[in-house]
C-alpha cells in the first residue's frame, strides 16, 4: 500500500549540514578569513555592497564567505540583514565634488582642471593569466606616487552647465523617495529610478545600457567624467540641528553627457545620464548612467520605443534578489497546479477523441 | 438644432504655435451622417479625437445629450465609448485585438456591457459577421490572417454589435484598394440606414463623402470654412478652398 | 511555547513595519478584492517563496496564536516546514498540523478541505496578485482597468477558451469577482478550491511580497468564479478516490509509483486525510 512521503524536516536539516561542509571544502586547505575576502576580493565586496544596498565591507565579505562566493546570494544575505536595522534618518546629499579621488577620468576633454587620474584600473592591462599569482609570494612593490596631490577638480558637467550647454538639474529636488519603504508606482520619479538602478543587477543594467548603444533607444553618450574615491557622509541629528561628519564611504560616480535636440520650450543642449554606486564599480556606474538617460526619454519628449526606455520593464526587472527568488521558486512544489492542468488536458483530449471517433467512444 | 445628439461649440486647440482647431462648432442629429472633409493637416482627425473625448480642447465644449463630454470623467467616458458610441479607426489594427479570434473581437463589446451567455454571444457574432460579409467559417480565426478589407469590416462589426447611437469613423477606407473601398462604403451606407445610426466620418475622399453624408463640413487649417447639405456644398461650393477640393476630384 | 530567537523583535518584523502592514490589511479588508500597495520588506526568505504571506502572518500573529503552514495542502512539504520553523524561531508561537486547532493558517496553493471558522484567518502566499497580468503586462494600465471595472478583456480570454477548446481551460489561479466589484486572483489554488472562498466564515488575507500588494476577502463576502450562463464554472478534480482515506470529495495528488504507468491518487490535504484514516481506524 502507498505510504505518503514524510520526513521533510529531517531532510532539510541534513541538506543544510551538507551545505556547511561543502562551504568549507577540503579541511586540508586553510580556511579563508573574512579579512582576506575584504582585502583581496575587494571588487566582489563592492558589488555585494551595491546590490545588497548596504555599505559595510565587513558584512559584505562575511556574506560572500557564507554564500560560497555566489554574489547574488551574498547580496541577498546583506539585504535581509539590512532590513532589520533601525533607521535614524537620511544623510545630507553627498558632495562628490569634494571627493578624495583615487581615479578621475574624462573622455570629453583631453585635459581639464585637476587632470586625468588613472588610479588602480584594469584598463590597458593585457588580459593574460598571470601564473606568478599562483605562487604566493611577497607583496608587489609599492606603486609610485604622484608628487603633488590633486587640488581642485571641478565636475565636467558643471563646466558645461556654466556655459548653458548642459541642462541644469533641479537645485532642491525635495526629499528623495525610498523604494524599500514605498512600492514602485508609475510613472516613477527620477530619484526612485536612480535608487532602483543603483541596487539593480549589474548584468541586467549593463545589458540594457549596451542595448542603447546598439540602437535600441540610443542617445549618443560621452563619458563626461568618472570619479572613484571616498566621500564624507554628513548627517544632521535633530538634537543638534547642524550637519556632522559621520565617516567616509567609497563610491563611483559617472556622468554621461548626451545630446538633446531641444523642444518647444527648451533650446538644444546636453543632458545628463547619472550613475552612482557603492565601492569601485565603473561598469555598473556607466551602465546606470546610460539607462538613467534612456529612462528620461518620456520626460524629454523623445519617443519611447526601446526596452531601456520603458520604465515598467526596466524597474520591475532590475532587482536580482526579486528576480532570482521568483525564478528559483519554480523549484518549489507545484503539484497541485500541475494536477489541475493534467486533469484539464485529459478532459480536453478525451473530448477531442470522442468528437473524432464517435463510434470508438461508444 | 432640435434632436441633436452631439453638439460642440467654440472648440480651440493649439499644438505649440500651430492652430489645430479654431472656433469650431458642429452638431450631429439622430440618424444623421456628417462628413468632415479636408486635406491632411487640416485638423479633421484632431476634431474627431476632441469630439470623441480622447483629447481635451484648450477651449470650448462638447456635449453628448447635453452632458459635458470632457467634464464627465474617464470612467463615464469609457462607458459611453462601449455603449452609445463606437469608434472605427483608419487602421483596423488599432481597433481590433489581433491575438483574439474574429468572434472574440465582436463578442468583446457585448461582454463589456454584461452579456454572459456564450451561445448568445456567439450567435450575435455570427449574425454580425454575416452582415459585414465575413464568412461564418472564419469566426475562430485570428484577424491577422484576414485581408485589409476584411479586417476593416470586422472592426465595423465589432463596433456596431452593441448598437451604438453615434459612430465616429476616421478615414475608414483609408488604407484600402479602390475596389475594396467601394464595397466598404456601400456596406457602411447600408448599415447606417438600416440601424438609423448617426455617423461622424472624417475623410479626404470627396466621393466617399458624397455617397455617405447628409451634411458636409469643410476644414482648412483648423477652421470650418464651409458647411451645408452634401449636394449643395459639392455642387455649388462657395469657399474657394472647397471649390479647389471639388475641382481636384473632378479633374482626377 | 518556545523561546523566540535573540536579537529579533517578536515575529521578526519591527513594530513600525507591523503597524504599516496592519494599516494596509485594514484598507484591504475595507475594499474587498482590491490590491493595496505596501512597502514590502526584504525578508530572509527568497521572493516567490512566501515573503508576502510571511509578512501578513507576522503582522497579525500574537503570542497566543496557533499557526499552521501548508504548501500544496500538506504540512510536511519543504517550504511549509521552512516557514513554520521560521515562525517558531522568531516568534516562538505554538504550531499545529491540525486545521481545526489553528488560529492562523498560512497556505500556498490550497484551501483546507475542512470548512474554516470565524475565529480563523487564512493567509495566502501570492506570486502574482494581478489577475490581468497575462493579458496586460503594464501595471499603470491594469490599475486603470480595475478603477473603471473594465474587465471585458478577461471575459474575452474565457470566450476564446470555449471557442477553441470547448470549455474554460483555466485550471488554477482561476479569476474571481469579489463583492461584485473587483476582479481578483485567488492565487494559484486549483479552481476546485474556488467555491470555498465564497462566503467563507474566516477572514482571507493575500500577501504578495515581490509585487508588494496585499488584498483581502472579509468573512461572508460574495466570491464568484467568472463564467458564462451556458458554460458554468466547474471545479475539476481527478475522478478517483483517495488511496488512503477513500475520499471522493477532496482534491487529489497523483503519485507515480513505478515506471510502468503505476499511479495512485491521494488527498493533497494531509490533515484532512490523516483525520479520516484515524477515524476509520478508531471505528474499526
Amino acid at each position: 500500500m502507498y505510504v505518503a512521503v514524510k520526513g521533510g524536516e529531517r531532510a532539510i536539516s541534513a541538506a543544510h549540514a551538507w551545505l556547511d561542509e561543502t562551504r568549507r571544502g577540503d579541511p586540508a586547505v586553510p580556511e579563508l578569513t573574512v579579512a582576506q575576502i575584504e582585502q583581496q576580493m575587494g571588487l566582489a565586496v563592492d558589488r555585494v555592497m551595491a546590490e545588497g544596498s548596504c555599505h559595510d565591507r565587513f558584512l559584505a565579505a562575511l556574506a560572500i564567505k557564507q554564500a560560497k562566493g555566489d554574489l547574488i546570494e551574498a547580496a541577498f544575505l546583506l539585504r535581509a540583514y539590512r532590513t532589520t536595522l533601525p533607521r535614524f534618518g537620511a544623510s545630507e546629499p553627498l558632495d562628490t565634488g569634494a571627493m578624495r579621488l583615487r581615479r578621475r577620468i574624462s573622455a570629453t576633454y583631453k585635459d581639464l582642471p585637476g587632470g586625468q587620474v588613472l588610479g588602480p584600473t584594469f584598463d590597458y592591462t593585457h588580459r593574460l593569466l598571470d601564473f606568478a599569482l599562483a605562487a604566493e609570494g611577497a607583496p608587489p612593490a609599492a606603486a609610485p606616487e604622484a608628487e603633488t596631490p590633486v587640488a581642485s577638480t571641478p565636475r565636467v558637467t558643471e563646466l558645461l552647465a556654466r556655459e548653458g550647454l548642459m541642462q541644469r538639474e533641479p537645485a532642491d529636488p525635495g526629499e528623495p523617495g525610498d523604494l524599500t519603504r514605498q512600492p514602485l508606482a508609475f510613472p516613477a520619479p527620477r530619484d526612485v529610478r536612480l535608487q532602483n538602478l543603483a541596487r539593480g543587477d549589474e548584468g541586467f543594467v549593463l545589458a540594457l545600457g549596451y542595448s542603447t548603444q546598439r540602437g535600441y533607444g540610443g542617445n549618443h553618450p560621452f563619458v563626461g567624467e568618472i570619479r572613484v574615491g571616498h566621500v564624507a557622509v554628513e548627517f544632521t541629528p535633530p538634537e543638534l540641528g547642524f550637519p556632522i561628519d559621520i565617516g567616509e564611504i567609497g563610491i563611483t560616480e559617472c556622468q554621461m553627457v548626451n545630446q538633446f535636440k531641444g523642444s518647444r520650450t527648451e533650446p538644444p543642449q546636453f543632458t545628463r545620464g547619472y550613475g552612482l554606486v557603492f565601492g569601485h564599480g565603473e561598469r555598473r556606474a556607466m551602465s546606470m548612467a546610460l539607462v538613467d538617460r534612456a529612462l528620461r526619454s518620456a520626460e524629454l519628449g523623445e519617443d519611447v520605443t526601446a526596452p531601456a526606455q520603458d520604465q515598467e520593464f526596466v524597474l520591475y526587472h532590475s532587482d536580482n534578489i526579486e528576480a532570482s527568488g521568483f525564478v528559483e521558486h519554480l523549484k518549489l512544489p507545484h503539484y497541485v497546479d500541475f494536477q489541475s492542468e493534467l486533469e484539464n488536458l485529459r478532459t480536453i483530449r478525451a473530448a477531442l477523441v470522442r468528437e473524432a471517433m464517435p463510434e470508438a467512444a461508444e | 438644432m432640435t434632436g441633436a445628439l452631439l453638439t460642440a461649440e467654440g472648440l480651440d486647440l493649439h499644438f505649440g504655435a500651430i492652430p489645430a482647431l479654431v472656433d469650431v462648432a458642429i452638431d450631429v442629429a439622430e440618424g444623421e451622417v456628417v462628413a468632415i472633409v479636408g486635406e491632411s493637416g487640416s485638423g479633421k482627425t484632431t476634431l474627431l479625437r476632441v469630439l470623441s473625448g480622447q483629447m481635451a480642447p484648450d477651449a470650448g465644449t462638447v456635449r453628448w445629450l447635453g452632458q459635458d463630454v470632457h467634464g464627465m470623467g474617464e470612467a463615464a467616458r469609457r462607458r459611453l465609448m462601449r455603449t452609445d458610441w463606437g469608434f472605427v479607426h483608419q487602421n483596423p489594427r488599432d481597433g481590433l485585438r489581433l491575438n483574439v479570434s474574429a468572434g472574440g473581437n465582436v463578442g468583446e463589446r457585448l461582454m463589456a456591457v454584461g452579456a454572459r451567455h456564450y451561445g448568445n454571444i456567439r450567435a450575435q457574432a455570427l449574425e454580425w459577421l454575416a452582415k459585414v460579409e465575413v464568412d461564418a467559417t472564419r469566426i475562430d480565426d485570428l484577424p491577422r490572417t484576414f485581408s485589409g478589407g476584411m479586417q476593416q469590416r470586422l472592426q465595423i462589426a465589432r463596433t456596431l454589435v452593441t448598437r451604438p447611437r453615434l459612430v465616429f469613423m476616421d478615414e475608414p477606407t483609408g488604407g484600402l484598394d479602390v475596389s475594396v473601398q467601394a464595397r466598404l462604403l456601400d456596406l457602411i451606407r447600408g448599415l447606417s440606414r438600416e440601424l438609423g445610426l448617426s455617423v461622424l466620418i472624417v475623410t479626404h475622399d470627396i466621393a466617399a463623402a458624397r455617397l455617405l453624408a447628409d451634411r458636409i463640413l469643410v476644414m482648412r487649417r483648423g477652421r470650418v470654412v464651409e458647411q451645408g447639405l452634401t449636394d449643395r456644398v459639392l455642387d455649388d461650393p462657395q469657399h474657394p478652398y472647397t471649390q479647389l477640393l471639388v475641382s481636384s476630384v473632378l479633374a482626377a | 511555547m518556545n523561546a523566540p530567537m535573540e536579537g529579533y523583535n517578536f515575529a521578526y518584523l519591527d513594530e513600525a513595519t507591523k503597524r504599516m502592514l496592519r494599516r494596509t490589511i485594514l484598507k484591504a479588508v475595507a475594499v474587498p478584492g482590491h490590491q493595496i500597495p505596501f512597502g514590502a520588506r526584504e525578508m530572509p526568505l527568497p521572493y516567490g517563496w512566501g515573503t508576502g504571506g510571511i509578512q501578513v502572518t507576522a503582522a497579525i500573529l500574537g503570542p497566543a496564536d496557533t499557526l499552521k503552514v501548508i504548501d500544496q495542502g500538506a504540512d510536511d512539504t519543504t517550504n511549509a516546514i521552512s516557514i513554520r520553523r521560521f515562525f517558531t524561531r522568531v516568534a516562538g508561537v505554538a504550531t499545529t498540523e491540525r486545521t481545526e486547532d489553528a488560529t492562523i493558517i498560512q497556505t500556498r496553493h490550497r484551501i483546507p478541505e475542512a470548512p474554516l471558522r470565524e475565529d480563523q484567518v487564512l493567509v495566502y502566499q501570492v506570486p502574482q496578485p494581478e489577475p490581468l497580468s497575462k493579458l496586460e503586462p503594464r501595471r499603470a494600465e491594469t490599475k486603470r482597468l480595475h478603477a473603471l471595472a473594465d474587465y471585458g478583456l478577461m471575459h474575452v480570454r474565457l470566450y476564446e477558451d470555449i471557442a477553441r477548446l470547448g470549455h474554460i481551460a483555466k485550471a488554477y489561479d482561476y479569476p474571481v469577482m469579489v463583492n461584485g466589484r473587483y476582479l481578483m486572483s485567488p492565487s494559484p489554488i486549483p479552481a476546485f478550491d474556488n467555491p470555498k472562498m465564497h462566503r467563507m466564515a474566516a477572514l482571507q488575507l493575500f500577501g504578495a511580497g515581490r509585487e508588494k500588494r496585499i488584498y483581502a476577502i472579509p468573512p461572508y463576502t460574495e466570491v464568484r468564479s467568472l463564467d458564462f450562463e451556458d458554460h458554468p464554472f466547474r471545479p475539476i478534480r481527478a475522478p478517483q478516490a483517495c488511496a488512503l482515506c477513500g475520499s471522493r470529495e477532496s482534491y487529489l495528488d497523483e503519485v507515480i509509483t513505478d515506471d510502468r504507468g503505476g499511479r495512485v491518487f491521494v488527498c493533497s490535504d494531509t490533515d484532512y486525510c490523516g483525520t479520516r484514516v484515524a477515524a476509520r481506524k478508531g471505528a474499526a
